[in-house]
């Protein structure tokens, strides 16, 4: 009974499914004969997936890669440079700063967040299990779900000569430090990096107290019953404990700063200067208001790449910990 | 669990601070959105005199009605469509491990970590091209492509836990691949397809760079691409810039509100996943 239910689509049976077919030549070449049929359905139920993939991503990735090796403005005829575009991409100051201005971001949109993520959600699970737990985390969570846009037009505000951030400082007695922060080129790149903590703080507290109500609780008893204090218990079983829901958490949050636009198109546009362009929004201007499309593809594709580098270490390190 | 009085009552006290500071920036624009049209008002200063017409106002100059239509236009237009192909082609990768299957995912999954900035310059000539750039599907049709990596790898995670067992017995009766999917498999996948089609809700509501890149018009785009053009025009004009991008955040709010389980699961486990 049980090998005329097996079907070839349940590889899950395969090794006892085979050790039958052999048994049953006929019944072999009956199976192989579905095996196609439904290998035919199958690929059809992917097609229509693959081909809104391969026309909207995949096409235009090669063409990323195609018009990287040439000069063009996007009207006239294109000309081969080779790997010119890269070259400028790597030799232009102004260039290659957006990419070190994108790793400075990192620091705001990934490190901290996860580390402030890390304290808190601590917190939450030691004093705030609760009602006012279950509070803090829908307020931390709120500007993850508003539009980056919304995020940007509002710090936009927040951090202008006369807005809120400067009015704290006049109302604290610092009225010699308030400026208009995001038109001032030391302190512009880190106002835009303080969006990001406000955008990803709360995204990181969740996941990662998530992490922490499936570490067992006994680890928690025991070490309290030694006494332990918030620091030693945060460094020994929560930090350790939590390398997965970390190494997501870092992951989701770099490529949000590799990849920064919206934020920084809205709030500074790249400006003052250079002082917050990073490669989302230099491919922007290169390509829609300076037409140089070959130097913008040459920037895409570096963007691709240097994502790509970055985070499959990050991958690899929070899985290998797993096993 | 035992924690000291002076623990419980710091550690509460500097949650509640940091509540307030992520609350304030929203205070802040609301209190800035009833001073005077085209004054500069301080940051958190409650005006002598309330302009509560200046939300009526933004509502009149944002278009609101044509900015909701589009923004839904676009999101029914791409959800639903992204997860019956997504789950589709999830099932035969996952469940019915199609030859290829192994190759299939890998693009797939290649797809994941793809930063949108690196496709949109080719995109924006390729729908130039195809004569649909400035239209509501120069953004739908995009979007539904950047989506499937995401929803192929997210939904197949839930075929390939399903044990083998139901598929077996849907054969014995006789079912067709199409069968198994539609009569037994679809309905087993309600949740993760629902979770599924919040993401990508919310991913689209607040999509900017495709809607500021692919279409021109503000009433063809996203509600982001919409408030983009919007900050454009009144820049200069605070409070009225502060009471539309209160009207224009509305909307997630209110559903944030009503489905914050929901929606916080699903992004959660979707960047666990992915």
């Amino acid at each position: 009974m049980p090998e005329i239910s097996r079907s070839p689509a349940t590889p899950a049976t395969t090794s006892d499914n085979r050790s039958a077919a052999s048994a049953r030549p006929s019944r072999r070449v009956f199976q192989h004969r579905i095996l196609r049929r439904e290998s035919i359905i199958g690929w059809l139920f992917v097609l229509p997936a693959l081909l809104m993939y391969a026309i909207f991503v995949l096409l235009p990735l090669l063409l990323s890669i195609q018009y990287s090796f040439f000069r063009w403005d996007g009207i006239g005829p294109m000309t081969w440079v080779g790997l010119r575009n890269y070259i400028t991409v790597l030799e232009d100051p102004d260039l290659v700063a957006t990419i070190f201005n994108a790793f400075r971001l990192v620091v705001f949109f990934s490190l901290i967040p996860v580390m402030l993520g890390l304290v808190v959600a601590s917190i939450i699970h030691r004093v705030a299990t609760g009602r006012l737990g279950a509070i803090a985390r829908t307020v931390l969570f709120l500007p993850q779900v508003i539009p980056l846009v919304a995020a940007g037009i509002i710090w936009g505000w927040l951090l202008a000569l006369p807005g809120l951030i400067n009015q704290i400082l006049n109302a604290i007695g610092l009225t010699s430090v308030t400026r208009a922060w995001l038109g001032d080129f030391d302190w512009a790149l880190p106002a835009v990096g303080l969006i990001g903590v406000w955008v990803l703080l709360g995204f990181c507290t969740v996941l990662l107290l998530t992490g922490i109500t499936k570490i067992d609780p006994a680890l928690y008893e025991s070490a309290r019953i030694d006494g332990a204090s918030w620091m030693t218990e945060f460094i020994n079983i929560t930090v350790p404990l939590l390398r997965q829901e970390i190494g997501v958490c870092l992951t989701v949050t770099v490529i949000a700063a590799l990849a920064a636009f919206d934020i920084v198109y809205v709030s500074t546009a790249g400006g003052p200067g250079n002082s917050t362009a990073v490669p989302g929004i230099q491919i922007y201007i290169l390509a829609f208001t300076e037409q140089r499309i070959g130097l913008a593809s040459a920037l895409a594709v570096m963007l691709m790449l240097l994502v790509l580098i970055v985070i499959l270490p990050i991958q690899r390190l929070s899985r290998e910990v797993m096993r | 669990m035992r924690v000291g009085r002076m623990e419980l009552v710091t550690g509460r006290t500097f949650l509640i601070v940091l509540m307030a500071i992520t609350i304030l920036p929203f205070i802040s624009i609301f209190v800035t959105a009833l001073h005077p049209s085209g004054t500069v008002p301080n940051g958190l200063e409650w005006p002598a005199d309330p302009q509560w017409g200046n939300f009526v106002e933004a509502f009149k100059v944002a278009n609101m009605t044509a900015l909701l239509g589009s923004s839904v236009y676009i999101v029914i237009a791409v959800v639903p469509i992204s997860l019956v192909i997504s789950t589709m082609a999830a099932f035969a990768i996952g469940l019915l491990r199609i030859p290829g299957s192994q190759v299939l995912l890998f693009l797939f999954v290649f797809g994941l970590t793809l930063p949108f900035g690196g496709i949109i310059v080719p995109l924006y000539y390729l729908e130039r091209a195809m004569g649909i750039y400035n239209t509501r599907l120069a953004i739908v049709l995009p979007l539904i492509g950047l989506y499937m990596p995401f929803a192929v790898f997210w939904m197949r995670a839930h075929f390939v836990n399903m044990p083998g067992e139901i598929s077996e017995a849907a054969r014995v009766d006789g079912a067709t691949a199409w069968d198994l999917f539609w009569r037994i498999h679809l309905p087993l996948a309600r949740a993760p397809i629902a979770s599924l089609g919040i993401l990508m809700s919310v991913w689209t509501w607040n999509q900017f760079l495709l809607a500021l890149v692919l279409v021109e018009d503000p009433t063809q785009r996203t509600m982001a691409g919409a408030l983009g053009a919007f900050q454009g025009h009144y820049a200069t004009n605070v409070p009225l810039l502060c009471a539309g991008t209160i009207l224009i955040l509305m909307p997630t709010l209110v559903v944030f509100v009503l489905f914050q389980r929901q929606i916080i699961t699903a992004l959660i486990q979707g960047s666990v996943k992915g």
